[in-house]
C-alpha cells in the first residue's frame, strides 16, 4: 500500500498539544473529584458520621428465656430449644412481594406463612421486623445464608422455641404458646414486647404468662452488615422467666389418659387437703407443639371441625348436669337446713308424685327401694329421697346451700376463662327464658337434672370439701416457682379457703353414706371398690340427655357435646384420711358405675399405690442466657 | 569474588539507570499506601499485605525489565504480543473460572486475567499501527483502528467484564486522540456515541442495567449495587477532613462495606485518612500522569510517544472511574483503584505499563546498552 507521507516534527508537535490538553482535562477532572470528596467528607460529614455510627451500633432487645414448667416430681414438661426464623423489615426492602417470591425459591413458604406475613404486615410499623417463617430447618438456614447479600432487610434470626415434651398429655393444662399477634401486643401495652414473638395462648402458659415471660433486656451491639454481632458494647440483661413447678403428677396424668382409652370426657384429681390439682385431663387432646410455630390450616381445620372437640377444655369451659353426683351435696344441705336427720327415713315406691300433680318422677329401681335413710339414699342413689328433700327445701334454700358448696361460680383455679356453670335458680330461668319457675323443676334439680350445669372442677372442689372437713379451697395447678436454675423453689402462698358451713358431724354422715356406696353390697359403687387395699368414698351418676327411644339409630359420637350421655363419678380415698379426690366424666359413657367409676379407681390406684416418691431428677434444660 | 559482586552491582545499576526515579518514587508511594490499606481492611492482613507486596515486586521486576527493552524491539514484537493475548480470550470462555464472571485462567500457579493483558497489548498494537500511518488519522486509518480495538473489547465485554472492556476502549480512544484525531471528528463520534446509548443499553447484561438504574436513582434499590454505594458513601463521608485513623474504618471492619479490599479499597482509604489523605493521593496520581505524559512527549519515535501517552491517560481513567464510582458520582463499574485495590494481574499490568513508558523515555537518546 502506498504509505502516506509522514511529517515527524508536525506529528510530535500535534502530540505535544494534545497531551497538554489531556493533562489539563485530567487536572480539571481530579479537581472536580476533590471538590466532590470535599462535599462528602467535610460539608456532609456530620450526616455521614451519624449514619456510620448507627451502622456500627445497633440497640437490640434481647429476648428472655421463657420459664420452664415441671411436674410435681421435677419432670420437665415445657422447655425451650434453639431454632431459627426468617425476618423481614419492610422499610429496608424495596419490593416486599418480589422479595418474598425470591425467598420462596430458596425456602418453601406455605400459603399459611404468606397469609400470616400479610396480616402481620398490615398491622405492623414499617421499621419493625416481621416474621416470614418460623422454625427453619438446617438446609433452609444454609441456603439463605449463602444468598444473604441478595436480601438486605431480610435476616435469619436465632430464637428459642417452646417444646412440650408431653404435648398430648398436658394439652389442656399447660396449653401452648403461639405467635404474638397484634391484639396480644396491644394487651401487653408495650411495643417492646414484639421481640418476644410468642405468648401464652391457653392453659398455664397463658395464666402465668407474665411470670413465664421474664424481662426483656437490651444490648448495644456492634454488628456487621450481615447482622452478626461482633461485640456487645453494653448490655442490660434480660431476665429469664420464672420456672413453674406444677402440682400435677405425671404418672397419675398418664394413668388417667390410659384408663380412658378411646373414650372422651374429662377427669380431675385434687389433693383435698391443699386444693392442689394432681391430674387434669380433657379428652380427646391434641399435640400442643403443633401450635407453637404456627399450625397449618389443614391441621387446624381437622382439630376445629372434629365433633369431639379436641380443642375444647372440658374441665374449665365445659360442664354437664351433675346427675346423681349432686346427691351427697343435697343431703348435706338437708342436714344443714335441719330438714333431715341422718336416720330419718323416706319410703321409696318407685315413683314420686308432687301432691296435686299427675306426672310421676321415677326411681332407678322400678319397684322402689323401700324405706331409706340418708346413708342408703346415697349408697343406693334413691331419687325419691331427693325429690322430696328438694321439694321440702324449696328452690331458694336449695340454691343457697348449693352456692355455698361452690356450684354456680368459678373454683378460682389458676387458669384463664373458667366458666361458672349453671345453678338452677328462678332468677336464672327468668333471665334466660323469661318464664316463671315450676315446682317440678325444683324436684328434678334435687337429683342433678334439669337446668343444672356443673364443671368437673366444681365437682372436684366440692368433693374435696366433703373430704377435707368442709373447707372450700381454690384449686391450684402451680405449686412452686423459682427465679433461676440455681434459685430455690419457693412455694406459692396457700390460697385463702372458706368454710362451706357444715359441721363435722353432718359431713361425717355424708362421708359414711359415700363410703357405703363403695363398700356395701347394695351400694352403686360396690364393683368399683372391689379388691381395693384402701377404702373409698364415692358417688356415681348418669345423665341421659336424649331418650333412648329417639336415638337408637344415632351414632352418639356425632352428637353435639351437650346432648351426649354422661357417666359421672366423684369420690375420694382413703376414706378415713383422704389424699386424693377424683371426678370423672365420660361422654356417652353408659352408667357412672360401669364406665366412669373404674377410671376413677385406676386413678386412685395410680396415686395411692405409687411405689414411693421419686427423687427429683436433676433438670438439664437449654442454656438460659437471654 | 569481589569482582563478581562488583560486576553484579554494575549490572543492577545499569538496569536501574533506565528507571525514571521521580515516576518510580511516586509509584512506590502509591504502593505503600496500598499496603497500608490492605493491612487495615483485609480479613487476614498479613496474608493480604504479603500477597499484594509480592505482586508489587513481580510488577516492579517486569517494569525494570521492560524499561530496559528498547522501543524498537518492543515495536517489533507488538503484533505477536497482540495476537497472543487476543488468542487467550477464547480460552477464557472454554476454561475460565471466576465468581460472577469467567475472567480468569487457572494456570496452576496463579490465575491469569487475559483481559488485563489486553490493556497493554491493545494500545501497543494501536500505537504500532498509527505510528506507521500519516497523522492525523484518515477515515481508513480510523476504520482499521476501530477493528484493532473493537475485537478485543467485544470479547472482554462478552466475558462479561464491562469495566476492563471500557478501559481498553479508552486506551484506544486516547491513542487516537493523541495521534491528532480532528476535533470535528471527535465531536461527531461523541454525538454518535450519545445517540447509541439507548440502543447499547439493550445489549447490557441485567446486572449492568441494574447498576445503571441504581446510579440514576440511588435510593431506588438499597440492595446489590445500591447497598454498596450507600455504604461506600457512608464510609467516605464519615472519614471527615482528617479521617478516623489507620485501622479505624468501622465500615470495613464491621463488614458493612463490601469488596473493601478490591473495588472499594479507596473508600476505606478515604474513611481512614480523610479528605486530606484523598487530596494527597490525588496529587500523587496527578504527578504520575503528568510525569508519564511529559516522558511521552519527549520520546524519540511516534510508537513510543503514542503508547506512553495512551497508557498514562488510561491510568487517569482508572482513577476517575473508581474514585467517582465509590463516591457515587459515577455508575458502579468493576474498575479497581490503580495499585491501591487488591488484585494481582491489575497491579502487574499497570507496573508493566509504566515499564513501557520508561522504556520510551529512557531510550530517547539511544543510551549505550
Amino acid at each position: 500500500m502506498a504509505a502516506p507521507i509522514k511529517n515527524p516534527s508536525f506529528e510530535a508537535e500535534l502530540f505535544r498539544r494534545r497531551a497538554l490538553v489531556a493533562l489539563l482535562a485530567a487536572a480539571a477532572a481530579l479537581a472536580l473529584l476533590a471538590v466532590g470528596y470535599f462535599r462528602l467528607q467535610v460539608l456532609q460529614f456530620d450526616e455521614y458520621r451519624r449514619q456510620a455510627d448507627s451502622n456500627r451500633v445497633k440497640l437490640r432487645p434481647t429476648m428472655p428465656a421463657r420459664g420452664l414448667i415441671y411436674d410435681r416430681d421435677g419432670v420437665l414438661l415445657a422447655d425451650n430449644v434453639s431454632a431459627y426464623r426468617l425476618e423481614l423489615i419492610p422499610e429496608q426492602v424495596e419490593d416486599v412481594d418480589a422479595t418474598l417470591a425470591r425467598i420462596g425459591k430458596l425456602i418453601t413458604l406455605s400459603p399459611d406463612d404468606l397469609r400470616r406475613f400479610k396480616r402481620a404486615r398490615d398491622n405492623s410499623r414499617r421499621f419493625l421486623p416481621i416474621t416470614v417463617k418460623l422454625r427453619l430447618n438446617e438446609d433452609e438456614v444454609a441456603r439463605f445464608s449463602i444468598n444473604r447479600f441478595r436480601f438486605p432487610g431480610v435476616e435469619v434470626v436465632p430464637y428459642l422455641t417452646r417444646r412440650y415434651a408431653y404435648g398430648d398429655l398436658f394439652a389442656h393444662v399447660i396449653g401452648y404458646v403461639a405467635r404474638l399477634d397484634e391484639a396480644d401486643l396491644k394487651a401487653m401495652g408495650d411495643e417492646r414486647y414484639s421481640v418476644l414473638t410468642h405468648t401464652g395462648k391457653t392453659g398455664i402458659e397463658r395464666a402465668y404468662e407474665e411470670k413465664l415471660r421474664g424481662t426483656i433486656g437490651y444490648e448495644a451491639v456492634e454488628t456487621n452488615a450481615r447482622g452478626r454481632s461482633l461485640g456487645v458494647l453494653n448490655r442490660h440483661l434480660s431476665e429469664a422467666g420464672t420456672d413453674l413447678r406444677l402440682s400435677l403428677d405425671m404418672d397419675l396424668q398418664q394413668a388417667t389418659v390410659e384408663a380412658f382409652g378411646e373414650r372422651t370426657g374429662s377427669a380431675v384429681a385434687v389433693d383435698p387437703r391443699t386444693g392442689e390439682v394432681l391430674a387434669m385431663v380433657s379428652l380427646p387432646a391434641f399435640d400442643t407443639n403443633l401450635f407453637v410455630n404456627g399450625i397449618s390450616t389443614v391441621d387446624y381445620r381437622a382439630l376445629s371441625t372434629d365433633p369431639s372437640q379436641p380443642l375444647f377444655n372440658r374441665n374449665v369451659r365445659g360442664g354437664t348436669p351433675p346427675g346423681s353426683t349432686i346427691k351427697p351435696f343435697v343431703a348435706l344441705a338437708g342436714l344443714e337446713s335441719g330438714l333431715r336427720k341422718p336416720e330419718d327415713t323416706i319410703y321409696s315406691s318407685g315413683e314420686f308424685f308432687i301432691p296435686g300433680q299427675r306426672r310421676g318422677y321415677r326411681d332407678s329401681h322400678r319397684g322402689g327401694h323401700g324405706m331409706v335413710d340418708l346413708y342408703s339414699s346415697i349408697a343406693e342413689s334413691v331419687n325419691t329421697y331427693y325429690y322430696k328433700l328438694a321439694m321440702d327445701m324449696g328452690i331458694e334454700k336449695f340454691d343457697y346451700y348449693m352456692r355455698r358448696y361452690g356450684f354456680g361460680q368459678p373454683t378460682g383455679i389458676d387458669l384463664v376463662g373458667e366458666v361458672s356453670g349453671i345453678l338452677p335458680t328462678p332468677e336464672w330461668k327468668r333471665r334466660r327464658f323469661k318464664q316463671p319457675w315450676y315446682l317440678g323443676e325444683t324436684v328434678i334439680a334435687g337429683i342433678g337434672q334439669g337446668y343444672w350445669v356443673v364443671t368437673p372442677l366444681q365437682l372436684a372442689q366440692g368433693t374435696a370439701s366433703l373430704a377435707n372437713g368442709g373447707r372450700r379451697i381454690p384449686l391450684r395447678l402451680v405449686k412452686q416457682t423459682r427465679t433461676g436454675l440455681n434459685a430455690p423453689w419457693q412455694a406459692l402462698p396457700a390460697p385463702a379457703w372458706s368454710s362451706i358451713g357444715a359441721t363435722p358431724e353432718q359431713l361425717q354422715a355424708i362421708r359414711t353414706g359415700m363410703e357405703a356406696t363403695m363398700h356395701t353390697r347394695r351400694g352403686t359403687g360396690w364393683s368399683i371398690a372391689a379388691g381395693a387395699p384402701y377404702r373409698i368414698a364415692g358417688k356415681t351418676g348418669t345423665v341421659q340427655k336424649i331418650s333412648r327411644k329417639g336415638s337408637v339409630s344415632m351414632d352418639p359420637r356425632s352428637l353435639p357435646l351437650h346432648l351426649r350421655h354422661q357417666a359421672l363419678f366423684i369420690g375420694y380415698a382413703p376414706a378415713e384420711d383422704p389424699r386424693i379426690a377424683v371426678v370423672v366424666v365420660v361422654e356417652h359413657g353408659g352408667y357412672g358405675a360401669s364406665s366412669a367409676g373404674p377410671i376413677a379407681r385406676r386413678m386412685m390406684d395410680a396415686y395411692l399405690l405409687k411405689p414411693e416418691p421419686k427423687p427429683v431428677p436433676a433438670a438439664a434444660p437449654e442454656p438460659r442466657d437471654g | 569474588m569481589v569482582e563478581a559482586i562488583l560486576s553484579l552491582r554494575r549490572f543492577v545499576r545499569r538496569l536501574l539507570a533506565r528507571v525514571d526515579a521521580p515516576l518510580m518514587l511516586a509509584l512506590a508511594a502509591v504502593m505503600a499506601v496500598s499496603l497500608l490499606v490492605q493491612a487495615s481492611a483485609g480479613e487476614h492482613p498479613l496474608r493480604a499485605v504479603l500477597a499484594q507486596g509480592a505482586r508489587f515486586v513481580l510488577g516492579s521486576v517486569a517494569l525494570v525489565l521492560i524499561a530496559n527493552t528498547s522501543p524498537a524491539n518492543l515495536r517489533a514484537w507488538t503484533p505477536w504480543v497482540y495476537g497472543f493475548t487476543l488468542a487467550l480470550m477464547p480460552l477464557v470462555f472454554l476454561f475460565g473460572s471466576g465468581r460472577s464472571a469467567n475472567l480468569w485462567l487457572d494456570l496452576g500457579v496463579f490465575y491469569l486475567q487475559p483481559g488485563e493483558l489486553l490493556k497493554l497489548s491493545v494500545p501497543m498494537m494501536l500505537a504500532w499501527y498509527l505510528s506507521r500511518q500519516a497523522l492525523p488519522p484518515s477515515w481508513r486509518t480510523l476504520a482499521v483502528s476501530a477493528a484493532i480495538v473493537g475485537l478485543p473489547v467485544a470479547l472482554i465485554v462478552k466475558q462479561p467484564d464491562f469495566g476492563t472492556g471500557m478501559l481498553v476502549l479508552a486506551s484506544g480512544g486516547f491513542a487516537l486522540f493523541l495521534a491528532g484525531l480532528q476535533w470535528r471528528r471527535i465531536a461527531f463520534f461523541a454525538a454518535t456515541a450519545a445517540a447509541a446509548i439507548p440502543i447499547g443499553y439493550q445489549f447490557l447484561m441485567p446486572y449492568q442495567k441494574d447498576r445503571i438504574n441504581v446510579f440514576l436513582n440511588p435510593e431506588s434499590a438499597p440492595q446489590g449495587a445500591g447497598w454498596n454505594i450507600i455504604q461506600s458513601k457512608i464510609a467516605i463521608g464519615s472519614g471527615g477532613l482528617t479521617g478516623k485513623g489507620w485501622g479505624e474504618s468501622t465500615q470495613a471492619n464491621l463488614d458493612f462495606l463490601p469488596e473493601h479490599t478490591t473495588d472499594f479499597a479507596f473508600s476505606v482509604f478515604s474513611e481512614e485518612w480523610g479528605w486530606l489523605g484523598v487530596l494527597a493521593i490525588f496529587l500523587i496520581y496527578f504527578f504520575i500522569i503528568a510525569r508519564a505524559l511529559w516522558m511521552a512527549m519527549n520520546a524519540k519515535d511516534a510508537y513510543s510517544r503514542l503508547l506512553a501517552g495512551a497508557l498514562a491517560l488510561t491510568f487517569f481513567i482508572y482513577i476517575l472511574v473508581n474514585a467517582g464510582m465509590v463516591a457515587g458520582f459515577l455508575p458502579v463499574v468493576g474498575v479497581p483503584m490503580p495499585l491501591i485495590s487488591y488484585g494481582g494481574t491489575s497491579a502487574v499490568s499497570l507496573l508493566a505499563g509504566f515499564g513501557l513508558v520508561m522504556s520510551a523515555y529512557s531510550h530517547r537518546k539511544y543510551l549505550a546498552g
